[in-house]
């Protein structure tokens, strides 16, 4: 991380942006690859500017034939290259899993450490406005579970670049999972290069109450869901996870030896997800800590329903954060807010129009 | 190719079909405005003249995949427009139930299979079609819509080989529109080498014609799908055509700069639905009065669609589970 603490504020996306354009300037092996990636829309503005300045050579589009284009990073990448791989929904990755899963993650192991593999993969998860079951999947948890990869998902424009940074001069394969709805939040980024390590969970806040592990857009909500419970003299220790493979557990036990209760806030599917991996290594090594079972706050295992009458009951809000809190913390519960079949939840904030 | 003269019935079928398309997606357009209609959605608009050509050979029972830009095909296939329009405002009266939207629609009742936006996925499962067809001892024509950009996808060539070698009653429909979102053919596939050629390369039938000219179209449908009902195996055929809006969603999107300048207005210049009203008349088909009542009867149509769609329920929340596994 940074020394100086900076005061620049920047959206995610433009976070995402110079992380990519100074890898770019400082590394001539770094280039970016995937379908779209210098169009005029420009990956959701994240590679906007980039054909530009470093023309088609470094930042190239593609026909639509993401196996084929996963495996010719790979190839590039083995010979030192830095391909960073582009695509606008997660989806579109799931028709790659051989080149990720069976190559990609097994390169270097399996050939007792005589090729790497610097390549990174970035997915966006796309939510809201009835992107529905093949638009909006959250897998983390698949390629976690998949040794030899890296999984990242950063939660604010800050670790959004030092993150990528990272991902970029790591020399193994990094999915890199950002969350539709925070390219347009705000928050510091310093200027220039500076790396958040791998690996690495962060206290996003302190407390002394209840602890939350969080990723991706649910670090966000617990955030808010802080803000409201601190009024009521509820502290939630936030811990964002950031990388979820390799994931250190370290801070969270720490966190869990002090409050004793545990919520885990995961983007993805409840069963055989990652937040059942937190709860376990929790349970593992600190069950004696915990004065309450832990509770997996994540979607229901169904795939996502298109109307937003269905999806207002999907994903979990800032209220399950809170009452879940609140049952925690011995503190007596509080009615639910009243959500309506027909209210606008799909939208991260009214300036969304859609369609995506 | 054979000369095959459209026959006036047919015609007059396809004007109103292509008419039909074009009138409920400008509605779509205008509603969607509204913020209600709340989902990803493609417009076929500019190239109505495909669907519409080549589903004027299909029988009811005969099937059709199509991709994320549906609408065409499914209602040209005869798909329920309320279930559609029902679908996209997400209500449980919807094709899909509501769970699906623009990108997924569905009526099986006319033999629409199903309509889905990974790129390419409808290839290979309309291929299966068929083959449970053959299978079963009851080969059924199956017709696989999808862009340019899905014959990049190593599934299309998969799936196409896989249809040659067991000589499935396939007839594969690439609707080239030159664009895959705001990327030219020019940076997909090099330049001397046409779409049509791939085919060729898998020795099947194949063909390219005029995708704005429902009569070139429906002609050398014809002949495909002539070949694949008698067991003469499965064929590709390339039709140009053009969208006119935006990718995904209603409006224009000329600020964007991806299309050179005057090609849109080239290729509106050649629109389908004004090119064959204007032959129709002009060979004495249809009068300008037919022409009227089409297109209040059309209007009157969507009216009490879209009357439908807005008075539907949503589905209730207990609906969330519903559906996961078949009972
Ligand atoms: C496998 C996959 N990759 C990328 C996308 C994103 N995407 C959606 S539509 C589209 C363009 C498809 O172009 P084409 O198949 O020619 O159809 P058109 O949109 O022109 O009708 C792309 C790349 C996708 N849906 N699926």
């Amino acid at each position: 991380m940074s020394a100086t603490a900076s005061t620049r504020q920047l959206k995610f996306v433009q976070a995402l942006n110079e992380a990519l354009d100074l890898c770019m300037t400082k590394d001539p092996r770094v280039f970016i690859i995937g379908l779209g990636a210098p169009d005029p829309a420009a990956i959701f503005a994240s590679t906007k500017g980039l054909v530009e300045k470093y023309g088609p050579t470094r930042v190239l589009d593609m026909p639509v034939a993401e196996n084929a284009i996963t495996g010719v990073a790979l190839g590039a990448a083995l010979r030192g290259m830095r391909p960073v791989m582009t695509h606008i929904r997660l989806e579109f990755a799931m028709l790659t899993i051989d080149q990720i899963v069976n190559q990609a993650a097994k390169w270097h192991y399996m050939f007792g450490g005589q090729a790497s593999v610097p390549l990174v993969i970035r997915m966006v998860v796309g939510r809201g406005w009835g992107q529905g079951a093949q638009h909006s999947q959250s897998l983390q948890s698949w390629f976690a579970h998949v040794p030899g990869l890296k999984v990242v998902m950063p939660a604010t424009p800050h670790d959004a670049k030092g993150l990528l940074i990272s991902a970029i001069e790591d020399n193994n394969p990094v999915v890199f999972i950002e969350h539709r709805w925070l390219y347009g939040i705000h928050g510091p980024v310093p200027e220039g290069v500076y790396r958040v390590p791998l690996g690495q969970p962060n206290v996003l806040r302190q407390g002394r109450h209840v602890t939350v592990v969080a990723t991706s857009y649910m670090t966000l909500e617990a955030v808010r869901a802080a803000d409201e419970l601190a009024q009521e003299g509820i502290e939630l220790e936030i811990v964002d996870v950031r990388t979820l493979n390799p994931f250190d557990e370290t801070l969270v036990l720490e966190s869990v030896r002090k409050t004793g209760k545990l919520i885990v806030a995961d983007t993805g599917w409840r069963s055989v997800g990652f937040a059942a991996e937190v709860v376990a290594r929790v349970t593992e090594r600190c069950f004696g800590d915990l004065k309450a079972p832990p509770v997996r706050l994540t979607l229901p295992d169904v795939p996502t329903p298109t109307t937003r009458a269905l999806s207002n009951y999907y994903y979990p809000l800032v209220h399950d954060i809170t009452a879940a809190a609140r049952r925690l913390a011995g503190r007596p519960a509080k009615p639910a807010p009243e959500i309506k079949p027909e209210a606008f939840l799909d939208v991260p904030d009214p300036s969304f129009t859609g369609p995506f | 190719m054979k000369n095959r003269q459209t026959p006036p019935d047919v015609a007059r079928r396809m004007l109103h079909g292509i008419m039909r398309v074009r009138l409920i997606e400008e509605r779509i357009r205008k509603l969607y405005a509204e913020q209600e209609m709340r989902c990803p959605t493609h417009f076929s608009i500019g190239q109505e003249a495909v669907a519409v050509g080549v589903c004027a050979h299909l029988k009811r029972e005969e099937l059709i995949t199509s991709a994320h830009r549906s609408h065409a095909h499914y209602l040209a296939k005869g798909g329920d427009l309320k279930g559609m329009l029902a679908e996209l405002y997400g209500k449980a009266t919807g094709c899909a139930a509501g769970k699906g939207g623009s990108m997924h629609l569905i009526d099986r009742s006319v033999g629409f299979l199903g309509a889905v936006p990974i790129v390419g996925s409808t290839i290979p499962i309309g291929v299966g079609a068929a083959l449970s067809s053959v299978l079963q001892g009851n080969p059924l024509l199956t017709v696989i819509f999808f862009g340019d950009a899905a014959t990049e996808a190593g599934v299309f060539h998969e799936s196409l080989n896989i249809a040659a070698l067991h000589k499935l009653p396939v007839v594969m429909v690439c609707e080239n529109n030159l664009y895959s979102v705001l990327s030219p053919l020019s940076v997909r596939k090099p330049e001397d080498r046409e779409i049509v050629q791939l085919a060729q390369g898998h020795g099947v039938f194949n063909g390219q014609a005029d995708g704005n000219d429902a009569d070139a179209v429906y002609a050398l449908a014809g002949e495909a799908i002539e070949r694949a009902r008698a067991g003469q195996g499965p064929a590709f055929l390339e039709f140009k055509t053009y969208r006119w809006y935006e990718h995904c969603g209603p409006l224009e999107d000329q600020h964007l700069g991806y299309r050179p300048p005057g090609e849109l207005e080239a290729w509106k210049a050649r629109d389908p639905l004004k090119l064959y009203a204007g032959r129709l008349r002009q060979h004495g088909i249809v009068s300008d009065a037919d022409i009227a009542v089409m297109e209040k009867t059309i209007d009157a149509e969507i009216d009490e669609a879209v009357a439908f769609a807005k008075a539907s329920p949503f589905p209730t929340r207990d609906q969330l589970a519903t559906h996961l596994y078949a009972p």
